[in-house]
């Protein structure tokens, strides 16, 4: 996202190629037309290129070119943002920056994800509540060999596609989170549609689901940690993807101003449309800012992260909407067909506006996080 | 600018010279609470005696005009020196205002463009803290049309008679000086027939008025030229270039503002009305911090001010390596006028009548002094006018970062005496 090395820039380059040629607007359009979200073997290709190592310390079997994984991942979310490309990126880089902080026991899970023979989702939100990581209904008890769980977790991304999820439920009064392979009994996932035309969820039910006592991902003290470790993660990519999706609709929306006429001119020389034209220029830059800023805080692991994140969601998740639905009107009646790519874009950024915290959630984050520091100040 | 940056002409380390600062300036410069500083209110002359009295003694220290060349009485350092005196200084009073106008735009200007004698003389004299410079651009018959000027400079035998007049002169009636911006060719192009004049502010033809602002502010000034002489000593470059020295005033401008200035001594904010209102004080004050609505209203206004200094941080980057064209600043102007409407409107919004309504007593004395927010709302819009406007930022950003069509100038090319002007 910001200046980069020369192995980044090739890393960057053939993440290009790869969704350019397998994962452009037409192919979305195509899996759309088939019901299919994505396909495994193109997954396996893309973690071939390395976008599920890059969280995975090399001693796990990951790495990353530039040593920074999370400004290498949000480099792929943003690419991924183009073309609002498929793919379970974010449920398996939320699951893997999870593992990665626990790993003991988890190694074949890793080698697994970062092959990507394996695809894993977080299921972490609840039927009818909004997204608030640290409390579960979704029950574990002590069993003598392990664990078993009880509840119903749901908007697990990808969820009908997994081998496996990562479970947040309650342990003797405290939250804990479990890995749990999708094909042993008591565990029913149902598929859950979105506005999106490629991503799915699912609901994930858990009847007295036995586990061993090594499907525990780290300790009771250690996984409040891990858990805000994983929603940075997961707003980090989500902004950045963003940034991709408005750096393709703003270059596509002002190539439409200056290509269309009207009354014999330039869409592009009428000034009530380029003042639009210029507070969306300002707007993405500030989105851009922001979700580098968010980035470069979660990666030096800043005690700032928090609310970076917070920060950058708020405002990208914002801004965005507005941006797009913008775009649709400067194209006019050709934006709100069907044949036209804009809905493509508009359908991810609804999407991501309100999965992992509303932009109203993450204000109130904000006012709290600033509140407890003027407390202490 | 680095191209009016001497060499350094120091064999002192810049931990040497930081070492050196420190320890002078905790040996003389009063000391203050970097997180609660005093205030100077550039309305009021007391605080422009108290700046020039810390210069004089930053000057007697050898710690003025870091990046002012040698031969103009500052130290021809180079701005890792300036940066380095900054950081020291957080922590001292600082002559702050001194910064914008007088050093960063206006001696800055001077010294790309001025006679030997007017470097010599109005920098070395501003760097002892003995005077003051202004800048005296905008007229009341335009804004935003900066270079459609008309107050006139005419030539009687060798000397240039000005009448005209000038307005929005920051701390004008501080000033000693003032760079004039008048129209010296009428027949020519709007561009063309313009000359810069330093200007004597106690010079007989000249009358100055304050202009007073809807929250009371008087910061600003009007003057009058009636028959003000001046000598061909006076011009500031060469006559009928004066848009080339408005061009590089508003350049140094633009850097100032961003706190880019390698000029600019001290960096902290110089009074409270840069200060951001301050939302979480607000919602308790009244009441209201465990109100969702009033955390999302404060919440969002906060998320802002935070994506603004991101903005600035990111701009300055991608300006430094080339991804966005050094206009881009705009960017940042925008945005800062955009932000200070939503951190006004939150806080009024959020003050609810206490805002409009002195409602603090000995009852209520949380209350007391909100009426402040109602106040500052009724100026909002300084911040999306002063230093040309939103609306003019726009323009530059879609025609020269976005490649849109200019605008029509209808004045183009036309000399200026047959360009239509204000119906009267």
């Amino acid at each position: 996202m910001t200046t980069a090395n020369p192995e980044q820039l090739l890393f960057a380059s053939t993440t290009q190629t790869f969704l350019e040629k397998q994962a452009s607007l037409t192919h979305v359009r195509g899996l759309h037309a088939s019901g299919v979200s994505f396909q495994p073997e193109w997954w396996q290709r893309a973690a071939e290129l390395g976008w599920a190592s890059l969280l995975v310390p090399e001693e796990l079997g990951g790495g990353s070119v530039s040593g920074d994984g999370v400004a290498d991942l949000a480099m792929v979310a943003e690419q991924i943002g183009h073309t609002v490309a498929p793919g379970p990126l974010h449920p398996v880089s939320i699951v893997l920056a999870g593992l990665v902080e626990a790993p003991g026991g988890h190694e074949q899970t890793i080698e697994a994800l970062v092959s990507g023979e394996l695809v894993a989702s977080w299921a972490v939100y609840e039927p009818a509540r909004p997204f608030a990581p640290l409390l579960a209904a979704t029950k574990a008890t002590r069993t003598d060999g392990g664990y078993r769980l009880d509840g119903v977790k749901d908007r697990v991304e990808a969820g009908a596609d997994c081998g496996a999820v990562l479970v947040v439920a309650e342990l003797d009064g405290a939250v804990r989170q479990f890995l749990v392979p999708t094909d042993i009994p008591g565990v029913t996932v149902t598929a859950q549609d979105s506005v999106d035309l490629v991503k799915r969820y699912a609901r994930v039910r858990f009847d007295g689901v036995e586990v061993g006592e090594s499907a525990a991902v780290g300790t009771a003290e250690q996984t409040p940690d891990i858990v805000e470790r994983q929603r940075q993660i997961a707003l980090v990519l989500q902004c950045a993807e963003i940034v991709g999706v408005l750096d393709a609709v703003l270059a596509m929306t002002n190539q439409w101003l200056f290509d269309r006429h009207s009354f014999g001119r330039p869409l592009a020389s009428y000034q009530a449309l380029k003042h639009r034209a210029a507070d969306m220029k300002m707007w993405f830059e500030a989105a851009r800012a922001t979700t580098a800023g968010a980035v470069r805080a979660v990666a030096d692991r800043s005690p700032d992260a928090p609310k970076l994140v917070s920060v950058a969601k708020a405002y990208v998740a914002e801004r965005a909407p507005v941006m797009l639905q913008d775009c649709v009107q400067l194209h006019g009646g050709i934006g709100v067909t069907w044949e036209h790519d804009l809905h493509l874009f508009l359908r991810r950024v609804a999407l991501y506006r309100a999965m992992f915290g509303s932009p109203e959630d993450h204000h109130r984050a904000v006012y709290a996080l600033s509140s407890e520091t003027e407390a202490n100040a | 600018m680095t191209d009016t940056m001497t060499s350094t002409e120091t064999t002192e380390s810049v931990a040497d010279f930081a070492a050196r600062a420190r320890t002078w300036l905790a040996e003389n410069m009063p000391s203050i609470d970097p997180d609660d500083p005093p205030f100077s209110v550039r309305a009021e002359q007391s605080s422009w005696d108290r700046a020039k009295e810390l210069q004089k003694r930053l000057y007697e220290g050898g710690f003025a005009g870091i990046c002012f060349p040698r031969e103009y009485g500052g130290l021809g350092l180079d701005h890792a020196y300036q940066k380095a005196f900054n950081a020291e200084c957080r922590c001292y009073e600082m002559p702050l205002i001194l910064n914008v106008p007088t050093f960063t735009i206006c001696a800055a200007t001077i010294l790309d463009m001025g006679s030997e004698a007017q470097k010599r003389d109005r920098i070395s004299a501003a760097i002892r803290g003995d005077e003051i410079l202004c800048q005296l651009l905008s007229e009341p018959s335009g804004g935003s049309d900066l270079a459609g000027v008309i107050t006139r400079a005419e030539r009687n035998g060798d000397k240039w008679i000005i009448n005209g007049a000038k307005t929005w002169s920051t701390s004008a009636f501080a000033a000693d000086y003032g760079l004039l911006l008048a129209r010296t060719d009428w027949t020519v192009p709007k561009h063309e027939g313009l000359t810069m004049f330093l200007v004597p502010l106690n010079a007989p033809g000249i009358t100055m008025r304050r202009i007073k602002e809807v929250n009371g502010n008087e910061e600003f000034c009007e003057e009058f030229f009636d028959g003000l002489e001046l000598g061909d000593d006076a011009v500031v470059g060469e006559v009928n270039k004066g848009w080339e020295v408005a061009t590089r005033q508003l350049h140094h401008e633009r850097r100032a503002v961003g706190g880019g200035s390698e000029f600019a001594s001290g960096t902290a904010a110089e009074n409270a009305s840069e200060m951001p209102p301050d939302h979480v004080g607000l919602a308790r004050a009244t009441g209201q911090d465990g109100d969702p609505r009033v955390q999302d209203l404060a919440g969002r206004a906060l998320v802002r001010r935070i994506v603004k200094e991101q903005l600035i941080d990111h701009v300055f980057r991608s300006i430094g390596n080339g991804s966005l064209p050094p206009n881009a600043g705009t960017l940042i102007r925008l945005f800062h006028a955009e932000t200070t409407e939503l951190e006004v409107d939150t806080a009024l919004a959020i003050a609810g009548t206490a805002g409009v309504v002195d409602e603090g007593s000995d009852d209520a004395p949380r209350l007391t002094g909100l009426m402040d927010v109602g106040v500052r709302y009724l100026s909002r819009q300084t911040g999306s006018l002063g230093g040309g406007s939103s609306e003019m930022a726009r323009n530059v950003i879609s025609e020269r970062i976005l490649g849109f069509p200019r605008e029509l100038a209808a004045d183009k090319g036309i000399p200026f005496n047959q360009v239509k002007r204000n119906k009267c």
